[in-house]
């Protein structure tokens, strides 16, 4: 598996982000690998790996005008991207592909292009979930909260925190949706949407897409741009049904891909310089931040409270302001890798001065899935 | 009473006794013959060990209220604010449901508060199992 053996060489999102009613949803994968090509100087001719979700592989290799010898198109949600590339730095070593693409865009707020895909009643969902009134993610994402809370003894005004904090990282961000400070009071006083969760502590809805290219480390000096190595790589799945999840205080699909990354990259927690851990909602840090080993079980409230995630803080966290104040198309993980990739590159809004290494953690559906992805910027 | 709306499971083989089981009156679970582990959702084997010998049997309806949220929007069949719960079973495995005969309140909605299943009748197919406070 990859050690330093493959590198991304090209990276951007949409030239847009937030309202973008001009642009379908193809389009804005296109937007992206277009801005991806450009950044690193390749033509469609030059790509021989596809990776996607939202569209499929075949849409978007005939749309970009590529002829692939190996693809991914898979769809496990947000962290779906994260997963596309653990797979092609696995197709790079192997030989499979030479330079692969990964893209993502998403018309989430204006919905242009877009197949809406209702639960069917005859699936594990549709008939074990949906009859009960949840709607979208905001309705079935938090249940596990009360529980996690009172295990440990969380409050919401902790809880809160997760908000306040990376609003104060988007503040940074000329890109982000939502920049003006926030604090405990505005969150807790934003509307209920889904006890305990209200707007503030709930993901944003935007559009816009991101792309990133892969290829070997050994090619990546060929390149216009700082190359950024993947230095480790895990994922995995675990219920479609949030109320099957094995343990509501922590998610078994975080628990094995993020050590799994961190034991390949051969790293300790201490030797992490930046972190991204997917926030559809306030409470994935707390998970994140656990299940990976960052803080000890029942601890990630109290860490975020106390600021270490914060501007100055041990350990940034959600550098860009997060998909809670950043943006958020439906599936977030493409955003954190290119947050990841530009603190690698030392190009990010909010920079983190000599910044070595980055995890970059997703989720998928709710809880469904994860996947990890730890870059480097040192040669290997 | 039937609430008009609200998305209906649709049964398939594998379900189709569960889905007989509440309109019976009766919360269907089912247990490995070989390995003794209780499961959900309905499976015509078990996903501990494999094994296709499998028997349903009739759960005592007794849970506890695991975790759940308040939701405050709108959606067809259902007037907000109200709970999306998952209740832990007293045999073991966990499942969503709303609670009824209960305010739709965190001070009335305590972890860990007992429950047990009611049926709600919605048409002449489908009888979804809910769960109240216990009684005594």
């Amino acid at each position: 598996m990859p050690h330093n053996t493959v590198a991304v060489v090209g990276a951007a999102e949409t030239t847009k982000l937030g309202v973008i009613p001009d642009m379908s949803q193809i389009q804005l994968h296109a937007d992206a690998a277009l801005n991806a090509m450009a950044d690193c100087g390749l033509k469609p001719k030059d790509i021989d790996g596809v990776a996607t979700a939202g569209e499929t592989p075949v849409q978007i290799a005939h749309y970009l005008g590529i002829t692939p010898t190996w693809v991914d198109g898979t769809s496990v949600g947000g962290c779906s991207f994260m997963i596309h590339v653990r797979h092609a730095a696995a197709a790079i070593e192997a030989g499979l592909a030479k330079t692969v693409l990964v893209t993502h865009g998403e018309s989430g707020r204006s919905g242009i292009g877009r197949v809406p895909r209702p639960v069917p009643a005859s699936s594990l969902n549709g008939q074990f979930e949906q009859p009960f009134g949840p709607m979208g993610p905001p309705s079935l994402f938090p249940i596990p909260v009360l529980r996690y809370m009172k295990t440990y003894g969380v409050t919401h005004e902790q809880v809160a925190m997760v908000s306040v904090v990376q609003r104060e990282w988007a503040a940074k961000n000329p890109r982000a949706t939502f920049r003006d400070p926030i604090t405990v009071e505005d969150v807790l006083g934003s509307r209920m949407i889904a006890y305990p969760f209200r707007l503030l502590q709930c993901c944003l809805v935007t559009d816009g897409g991101g792309a990133l290219i892969l290829t070997s480390a050994d090619r990546a000096k060929d390149f216009p741009t700082k190359p950024v190595y993947i230095l480790g790589t895990g994922e995995s799945v675990e219920t479609p049904l949030v109320s099957q999840m094995e343990s509501f205080t922590s998610s078994r699909a975080f628990s094995v891909a993020g050590p799994t990354a961190l034991r390949e990259a051969g790293i300790t927690h201490k030797d992490v310089d930046h972190l991204m851990i997917y926030d559809a909602f306030a409470h994935l840090p707390l998970y994140g931040l656990e299940d990976l080993g960052f803080v000890p079980r029942g601890e990630a409230g109290r860490f975020i409270a106390e600021r270490n995630t914060a501007i100055g803080g041990k350990l940034p966290l959600n550098t860009n302001g997060g998909g809670l104040s950043y943006m958020h198309s439906g599936m977030y993980g493409m955003y954190a890798l290119q947050e990841s990739v530009r603190q690698m590159r030392g190009i990010a809004p909010a920079q983190i001065p000599g910044a070595k290494i980055s995890v970059c953690h997703g989720v998928g559906g709710m809880f469904a899935a994860s996947g990890t992805i730890i870059f480097s910027n040192q040669k290997p | 009473m039937p609430e008009p709306g609200r998305a209906l499971p649709q049964p398939t083989p594998e379900t189709k006794h569960f889905w007989d089981g509440t309109q019976a009156g009766e919360l269907r679970l089912q247990r490995c013959d070989e390995c003794s582990h209780t499961y959900f959702p309905p499976r015509p084997f078990c996903p501990k060990c494999a094994s296709r010998k499998v028997s349903v049997f009739a759960a005592s309806g007794r849970a506890i209220l695991d975790t759940y949220v308040i939701h405050h929007r709108k959606v067809p069949g259902f007037e907000p604010p109200y709970a999306i719960a998952v209740v832990k079973l007293a045999e073991g495995p966990r499942m969503m449901t709303n609670i009824v005969e209960c305010a739709q309140t965190p001070e009335a909605l305590q972890l860990d508060m007992p429950l047990e299943v009611v049926f709600e009748k919605q048409n002449d197919t489908i009888t979804l199992p809910l769960f109240r406070p216990a009684k005594g």
